[in-house]
């Protein structure tokens, strides 16, 4: 009983160039049963989606407390937020810089221990992918988090592990120079769902490539970059576009190793935390409204940079000629 | 340690032994291997071990030796208090809100994504194609741009502090992924058996029932799981939607200890951060399999 078979097999392939739309095994004239069906989600996407976020756009150009009605004050929350709020653009730096570090770090562990499982044949494989995707389920959670903030704090076990070696370090949640890299290494440690991912995108490449490669006399490495690498590129591509995504959103882990408040000296205040802050905490709704139009404008922006460069570097197997 | 990999890579045929090589060395590098694979397990799932022995570590050991590993001796104290709960709100109380929302979204995610999945994966209607790429586009939307009008809307219809804010967005499918999930997974069943069933005079309905939905269990499940997984672990709407004690689900209970850095509630923080992980922990070992194939073929994120 396996699941779901991967005609295609993800969203983002979908849109590259998969047909959206099914109609596969349908008669003509069932518009209006198909509205049936479509009834509950049709209402959630206009009346969840498309309505707020044509508000949240609105509100975004005013001031909102939820109590009095909106004042209407044009610009002056994106023209704030760029010139006279330094924590907003402390948040902008800091989720940069987790995205940038993050996202990477989470990737190349997902290769790496993907590749490591990939040589194993038989049972053992299962085993372990099953063990290595376990942090992804449990890291998402405020209680792994807490343990995480135990684990880097002063006397923990990081400290006691580096301290072994000799090297001394401050309690990392404490300290605003430690505090981000706590909660990326938090994130990388939630590497199992991009290795899962690979694993599957491994299996697909066809051995024959690779023995045609052996006998051309190309090594471990150059096999790996010359056939396993742009073979897994689509893969690759997707968890980039992906995990990004998510990065850019990330709130629990940042809320929970920062006490919720994103310190210590505002060195973890991610967006969405800050975010969080101006609309629940400071009822500064068409301010927190901007935020999340500029968050959603970011996002777009960088996964079409994303999906131009991938022009350059994935390899889709039916173009043929390339590399 | 990585020099054998690619050359192992699975063939139809069973590869024949590597030329001139003594049957030790492969032997050895399978000892190898597994010790490798097995020390970066043990990297890896330590902070989970840690957890568990910390939440039954005396809390006067645990403020002198946060490191240590094995605890000198055994105690029950925390996961005591821990279910005693917080802000005179017992555990089980958490618990039990958290089960609440969390059947909801499942059920609510079963039936609302199957019976889109449905109409996308099967019928045709005038502008399919653009609603399935919106669906799509909506996956990746972050939930901020929805948010404050959400709340606007639930604030006053009173419904803030009750759980329908958490529900309600499943049963109109919101979760655009579960959609996808099901509209790939549906596609894959064989259009010859509507086709049957037509013939034998079912209408798109009783098709639906009785020989799609049936045979899209495996896709059922995986998005039972998930939902309940991602529900379960869920913060941020959580926190902005319940705000009275007696609503708290589990992490909002937890977040009680956020703010506390008194060391003497460590116990009951530990006791209870596992007894918030004992779910997640008991459905991935019943299901690991949907799990990880659910990854694998369509990208989640787990």
């Amino acid at each position: 009983m396996a699941v779901a078979e991967p005609a295609v097999t993800s969203p983002v392939q979908v849109m590259t160039g998969g047909r959206p739309g099914g109609t596969r095994g349908s008669r003509r004239d069932r518009g209006g049963v198909a509205y049936l069906f479509l009834t509950p989600w049709l209402i959630g996407a206009i009346g969840l989606t498309v309505a707020p976020m044509v508000v949240s756009l609105y509100l975004s150009f005013t001031d909102y407390d939820l109590f009095n009605d909106p004042q209407w004050v044009g610009l002056a929350n994106y023209r704030e937020m760029f010139t006279g709020d330094r924590r907003y653009l402390q948040a902008v730096g800091v989720t940069l810089r987790y995205v940038v570090v993050s996202v990477p770090l989470k990737l190349l562990l997902a290769l790496a221990v993907a590749l490591l499982l990939h040589s194993l044949r038989g049972r053992g494989q299962a085993f372990y992918r099953s063990a290595f995707y376990a942090p992804s389920l449990l890291g998402a959670s405020v209680g792994l988090a807490l343990a995480w903030r135990s684990i880097f704090d002063r006397g923990g076990p990081v400290a006691g592990a580096l301290g072994v070696f000799g090297i001394d370090t401050p309690s990392w949640v404490d300290d605003p120079g430690y505090a981000l890299w706590a909660i990326v290494l938090l994130s990388a440690w939630q590497f199992g769902a991009p290795m899962v991912i690979f694993l599957a995108g491994l299996q697909q490449i066809p051995p024959d490539l690779l023995d045609a490669a052996s006998v051309d006399g190309a090594g471990w490495w150059r096999r790996l970059v010359s056939v396993v690498l742009p073979m897994l590129s689509p893969v690759l591509f997707f968890n980039l576009v992906l995990e990004t995504i998510h990065a850019f959103q990330a709130f629990t882990q940042a809320f929970v190793v920062s006490s919720g408040r994103g310190g210590p000296a505002d060195s973890t205040l991610f967006y969405t935390l800050y975010l969080y802050e101006r609309g629940f905490a400071d009822f500064r709704m068409g301010y927190a409204s901007a935020m999340a139009w500029v968050l959603l404008v970011a996002i777009a922006v960088i996964t079409a940079v994303l999906f131009r460069t991938s022009r350059l570097w994935v390899f889709y197997g039916d173009e043929g000629s390339r590399r | 340690m990585s020099a054998p990999v690619l050359a192992q890579v699975p063939t139809a045929a069973p590869a024949p032994p590597p030329p001139r090589r003594p049957a030790g060395a492969t032997r050895l590098r399978r000892v190898v291997w597994h010790a490798a694979a097995l020390a970066a397990l043990a990297l890896v799932l330590y902070p989970v071990v840690w957890l568990f022995s910390a939440s039954v570590t005396p809390v006067d050991e645990l403020v002198s030796h946060l490191s240590e590993l094995f605890p000198g001796e055994l105690t029950g104290e925390g996961y005591q208090q821990a279910l005693d709960g917080a802000a005179g709100v017992t555990f089980w109380r958490f618990l039990a809100n958290s089960l609440i929302v969390a059947a909801g979204s499942v059920l609510g995610n079963v039936v609302s994504c199957s019976l889109a999945g449905y109409a996308f994966a099967r019928l045709r209607f005038p502008l399919s194609g653009p609603l399935f790429g919106f669906a799509l586009l909506t996956i990746m939307l972050p939930t901020h741009v929805t948010l404050i009008p959400q709340y606007v809307v639930f604030q006053q219809l009173g419904l803030v502090d009750t759980f329908v804010p958490l529900v309600l967005p499943k049963l109109l499918a919101t979760d655009a992924f579960f959609v996808f999930l099901m509209v790939q997974f549906m596609r894959g069943i064989p259009a010859e058996l509507d086709e049957a069933a037509r013939i034998d005079g079912c209408g798109p309905w009783r098709i639906f029932r009785y020989v799609i939905l049936p045979l899209s269990r495996p896709a059922l499940v995986t998005t039972s799981i998930f939902t309940f997984i991602w529900t379960w672990n869920d913060f941020f709407s959580q926190l902005i939607y319940l705000n009275s004690a007696e609503n708290y689900t589990i992490p909002l209970g937890l977040r009680l200890f956020i703010d506390q850095t008194s060391q003497s509630s460590y116990g009951a923080m530990f006791a209870m951060s596992v007894l918030s992980l004992l779910p997640i922990g008991l459905f991935f070992v019943a299901f690991q399999r949907f799990l990880v194939s659910g990854v694998a073929t369509t990208g989640l994120k787990g």
